[in-house]
């Protein structure tokens, strides 16, 4: 037992902490937002060179790491920073798709991935679809030598951004069914591909996707025809862990403005921090920070093996209802100024409440380890 | 990172695994399993059967007859004694009281007291809360005033768990009342068959006599009995509490509760179906099962730094937070999950060697005492709201 990280990882901590520490305040971090794509490619660019893109894949892969402490980690310092930078959509869930199934050719593109020259984005939700991994309207038909998508993606994460898209579409097998659901490597100028781009709360430029006989060539099929859907619960279980990874290090800094704040603001004649009625609140928030952390360890040292998805739902439950303590806890602790987009905290506040509606809820990842655990 | 114990941990856990399955007899283990109370005489059982094994202070040095584990070793042991419903160790001897005496005892009381602790030739209780000395302990009152080769005692203790069995009892007196109170206070060991002292039992609201009464009338005791120097009892008070917080978190005792529960959700039905099928209760049974599995982690962690020499700080006033409100939780489950037969009161189902059918399941006569019983745990041990205080207090430094 040793919970303690490796030499490595203490060092892609140390750097990245450093680097996002420079390159990040509340200032930049609007800016970043406003900016054209959501965030700064120029930011992006640095981060490749850093290796933080690399960091996310096995070496296989061509990176170096990959394994859930290095996703745990790295998330961790995003989050810490307030971090508005893509890597998990292209990194974690398009790269980690096109890693696993991609043949040679399509796996080509991960070296663009990994030297921070392409973006990427999984289309794969769909309006009705909510967190359910299984439900996928949308149609891939053999058409000649080739495939014809229709149907719409919903809140495609990074979907405004990116230069390729890995689209699932059902090519056999009833709407909600396991079996039938492909993957497809897109180029996001294609014909047949019509956008809607918009800003997140959060950052970043998310889109709803529709494919009007949208047609691609045979070679654009990612892996086996219909049988996509574990490569897809792998590819969510690990952006599970890197958001709830990413809430951790977003509620360590939340608790720092606050603690900072409670010392500092004066009211009745003494900090506020001296009122037991506060400290007391504080010591619940402090409290649950290490059961997400916790949690994090659990789903992080877990994610290959045979329990990986009851500690995924378990850290993803207990981040949501943790994450939404602490940044509630956070901004009323401040009173007023947490209430203010250009105080520091705003961001981190709605990144830690938004996270919960990525991937499976609170409530669907309680009524998924239910399940799991009866299964 | 690596969530995974060690060959020779692993190892350990079989031998403690073997042992139990091996010394530990049914008649207690079923005893503890349906949270029905122990005799005295059958605690002094399990201690002796553990003490012939050389494992009944886990944390004691070998040089006083302790099995000497670090604290993954003592929380392996925790896990598998508890899972298998093992009496818990008495602790007010063993955890509390034999530390102290290793760090501040003089040589001819650590000679004459830590083997009769083992042996168990003498049942120890702990003075310490009054009337008027609770979380406050340090306003303490019981007085202790020198008379020759003597102290006499006057006062009264209170909370006194096990009371009614001990023949000793260390308590915290006031030797000086001219300074600030932590300054005043000295620690001493006091037979309970000196005249002058009077038990009295108090019933808690789950019929249970655990605790009690302690009165001291001109209690004369000898200076040999004074621990370490005079008034500077709040120091040893203080070493006593951190040893005290080891295993706060209860996880091996939450984890069996758990266990335990599921068992009876499986059974107690609600509209023709198991009550574990009831999404509602589903829900609380697996958000606080969610909670145990981090909270378990967290243990660990402070656990492991622990075993590598890093004291905890703050964070065992966290577990102790957690951990009693976790086990609360399911205390809370296992009585809602015995529906209307959480209601009948059958005091001797609670006693020893009651053999009459149960009325309703037969966990259901313990279900709501245990749950009113173990309201204690957040007030004991310096209470969850002491605790609060101690955990903003280290990080808010105001």
């Amino acid at each position: 037992m040793d919970f303690n990280l490796t030499e490595e990882r203490q060092m892609l901590q140390d750097s990245l902490r450093r680097f996002l520490g420079d390159k990040y305040n509340t200032e930049n971090r609007n800016g970043f937002i406003a900016s054209e794509r959501g965030f700064s490619p120029d930011v992006w660019h640095e981060l490749a060179e850093l290796g933080m893109i690399g960091a996310l894949f096995d070496a296989a892969d061509g990176g170096f790491g990959g394994a859930g402490f290095d996703l745990a980690v790295l998330f961790e310092e995003l989050g810490r920073a307030g971090a508005v930078d893509p890597l998990l959509e292209t990194g974690v869930l398009a790269g980690g798709l096109l890693a696993a199934l991609g043949n040679g050719v399509q796996k080509t593109l991960l070296g663009e991935v990994i030297a921070g020259s392409v973006q990427l984005a999984l289309a794969h939700g769909e309006p009705a679809a909510r967190y359910d991994l299984n439900f996928v309207e949308t149609s891939a038909q053999e058409s000649g030598d080739g495939w014809v998508l229709n149907g719409h993606k919903a809140v495609v994460l990074n979907g405004g951004a990116a230069n390729k898209l890995i689209v699932s579409a059902r090519s056999s097998g009833a709407v909600g069914g396991d079996d039938g659901i492909s993957l497809f490597l897109v180029d996001a100028k294609s014909a047949g591909i019509e956008r809607r781009s918009y800003g997140t709360l959060t950052g970043g430029h998310s889109a709803d996707i529709r494919f009007n006989d949208c047609k691609l060539p045979a070679d654009a099929l990612l892996g086996q025809a219909g049988g996509a859907l574990p490569a897809l619960e792998t590819a969510h279980a690990r952006a599970i862990l890197a958001i709830c990874a990413e809430a951790l290090g977003a509620m360590e800094t939340a608790k720092d403005l606050t603690i900072e704040y409670l010392k500092t603001r004066q009211q009745f004649g003494r900090p506020i921090g001296k009122f037991q009625v506060l400290q007391h609140r504080m010591a619940d928030v402090l409290i649950e920070i290490e059961q997400a952390r916790s949690a994090v360890i659990n789903a992080a040292g877990h994610l290959e093996d045979g329990d990986r998805d009851l500690h995924i739902s378990a850290a993803k439950n207990l981040i949501g209802r943790v994450g939404r303590q602490v940044a509630e806890e956070a901004i009323q602790l401040h009173g007023g100024i947490g209430m203010t987009q250009e105080y520091d905290l705003a961001h981190f506040a709605k990144r830690i409440v938004l996270i919960d509606h990525l991937f499976g809820d609170t409530d669907h990842h309680l009524e998924r380890f239910i399940a799991l655990g009866a299964a | 990172m690596d969530l995974k114990f060690s060959i020779k941990e692993e190892e350990f856990r079989a031998e403690v695994r073997g042992f139990l399955d091996e010394k530990l007899p049914e008649r207690l283990s079923e005893k503890v399993r349906l949270g029905q109370g122990l005799t005295k005489a059958e605690m002094e059982e399990w201690h002796a059967i553990l003490n012939h094994r050389g494992w009944l202070a886990g944390n004691w040095p070998a040089q006083y007859g302790g099995a000497e584990w670090n604290a993954v070793q003592r929380h392996i042991f925790e896990e598998e004694t508890t899972s298998a419903h093992a009496p818990r160790i008495v602790p007010f001897g063993l955890a509390m009281l034999g530390p102290v005496l290793q760090a501040f005892g003089s040589d001819a009381q650590k000679a004459h007291y830590l083997p009769r602790i083992l042996n168990g030739d003498d049942w120890w209780c702990q003075g310490y809360s009054e009337p008027g000395a609770g979380s406050d302990l340090a306003s303490l009152k019981t007085r202790a005033v020198r008379e020759a080769d003597h102290y006499i005692v006057n006062g009264q203790k209170t909370w006194t768990t096990l009371g009614q069995y001990a023949n000793m009892i260390f308590c915290l007196v006031r030797t000086d009342t001219e300074c600030k109170p932590q300054a005043g206070i000295s620690f001493l060991l006091i037979d309970m068959k000196t005249p002058g002292i009077t038990v009295r039992p108090i019933r808690l609201l789950d019929g249970s006599i655990e605790v009690n009464e302690v009165f001291f009338d001109d209690v004369k005791v000898p200076v040999e009995n004074l621990v370490g120097e005079e008034n500077k009892g709040w120091t040893y008070a203080k070493f006593l509490l951190t040893h005290e917080r080891t295993n706060i978190a209860g996880v091996g005792f939450s984890n069996a509760a758990l266990v335990a529960l599921k068992q009876v959700a499986r059974l107690q039905m609600s509209g023709g179906k198991p009550m574990i099928e009831n999404p509602h209760f589903a829900a609380r049974i697996a958000r606080v099962e969610i909670d145990l599995m981090a909270m378990a982690t967290t243990n660990l962690r402070v656990i492991s730094a622990a075993a590598r020499g890093q004291a905890p700080g703050a964070e065992s006033s966290m577990l102790k937070v957690k951990g009693t409100v976790i086990r609360q939780e399911i205390n809370d489950l296992t009585r809602r999950v015995m529906g209307p037969y959480a209601v009948p009161f059958t005091s001797e189902a609670l006693e020893e060697g009651d053999n009459r059918e149960p009325v309703g399941p037969q966990q259901a006569a313990t279900a709501a005492p245990q749950y009113f019983n173990n309201r204690k745990l957040s007030i004991f041990g310096g209470s969850n709201e002491i605790q609060r205080t101690i955990i903003t207090k280290a990080i808010l430094q105001l």
